[in-house]
């Protein structure tokens, strides 16, 4: 067992250069372009199906994003546990977290797309996500002026480090990834079963 | 008028969810990185404030730890435009309008309000998720699926407060 910290792999050691090397940035854009392509697919690039999971009509953003974690989880846990690939854990910051992910929620729910899927629907031709994207840009600006501050506030309370829930609740992270695996599909059944979509 | 009411996913959420959990084992591995989105807007914004005022924008906290660079999440998130477009042109989807029409059906055709509604939108959630540490791919996937507690509470969170704001704005 590989503790999230341990780093397996020499690249996240080395300081950045301004501009990355090309062969990197090459594999970027074609992750992204599959990214963008399956988000588009997905219908989560489309302003119905994307308000319609935040007025709880529409299940297909949640179909996706459980598949999605069940998938991931199920092939990222064994890869890491026989050292193949390295963690990129956040710092749980209880504060940060919840009032952030509160303010991230309204925003979402006006904007109606998020950072990724607003450059989804920009692509398929939706062009009011073009106002979100100017306003995501202002808005990191404005956590970038305040950054100083929040760190010495928000950004302090309930700041625990990196955490994995299975480290939480002691149990060994197999274990864990198969139970949760299997809790996330019944989920999955249960959406599948009563959504209308 | 329901969200129903409109086009739904092309292909089954199901084989893209899939799809999109195999893509992170490739990102995790070949490029050692996870999926995200929120961070490339806040290089575009540091980009922009080197242009406009270098000194201070390097005096910055936030951009002392994560300096602005020309790197693999900025090429990740453009190539999305281009992907979603591919898919779009490809599958007959490709919208072409300034306005969603369940939004028009909703609140009318004027584009002053939902460029100011969606500016005002796009201000929080970029706050909010530089403060909680990443958006619905960087935590919403890449962290739900390391299991870390982190983004758990912040999935949780970004529904909660889209929920609270959603309903009374499209269901009553």
């Amino acid at each position: 067992m590989i503790a999230p910290d341990k780093t397996v792999r020499a690249s996240i050691e080395m300081p950045e250069p301004p501009v990355a090397a090309i062969p990197q940035l090459i594999v970027g854009a074609v992750f992204g372009l599959t990214f963008g392509f399956l988000l588009q697919k997905g219908g989560v690039g489309k302003f119905n199906v994307l308000i319609g999971q935040l007025a709880l009509q529409d299940w297909t953003v949640a179909k996706i994003m459980l598949t999605a974690i069940v998938v991931g989880m199920l092939g990222i846990f064994p890869l890491h546990h026989f050292a193949k690939v390295n963690l990129h854990i956040k710092p749980t910051r209880i504060g940060a977290n919840i009032i952030g992910g509160l303010i991230f929620g309204a925003g979402f729910a006006l904007m109606c797309y998020c950072p990724g899927t607003g450059a989804a629907a920009l692509g398929q031709g939706s062009w009011d996500a073009l106002f979100g994207m100017a306003g995501l840009i202002a808005g990191s600006w404005m956590f970038a002026e305040l950054s100083g501050w929040t760190r010495r506030t928000v950004e302090k309370w309930g700041d625990l480090g990196k955490v994995l829930l299975p480290d939480l609740l002691h149990v060994p992270r197999g274990v864990f990834v198969a139970g949760f695996a299997v809790t996330l599909t019944i989920i999955l059944v249960l959406i599948q079963r009563f959504a209308a979509r | 008028m329901t969200p129903l009411d409109y086009p739904g996913p092309a292909w089954s959420p199901y084989l893209v969810g899939t799809a999109i959990g195999v893509l992170s084992w490739l990102t995790f591995y070949v490029s050692d990185k996870p999926i995200g989105a929120s961070s490339f807007y806040a290089q575009v914004a540091g980009f922009l404030g080197k242009l406009c005022a270098p000194r201070h924008t390097v005096s910055l906290a936030y951009f002392q730890d994560n300096p602005p660079r020309m790197g693999w999440e900025v090429v990740f998130v453009v190539s999305i435009i281009f992907g979603a477009a591919t898919a779009a042109i490809t599958g007959g989807e490709f919208t072409n309008e300034w306005l969603p029409p369940m939004w028009v059906a909703r609140f009318g055709d004027s584009i002053a309000l939902r460029a100011g509604v969606a500016f005002g939108g796009g201000i929080l959630m970029a706050f909010g998720a530089r403060l909680a540490g990443g958006c619905t791919s960087g935590h919403g996937i890449s962290g739900t699926l390391q299991l870390s507690m982190a983004s758990w509470i912040s999935v949780i969170c970004f529904f909660l407060g889209g929920i609270a704001v959603a309903i009374p704005l499209y269901r009553l």
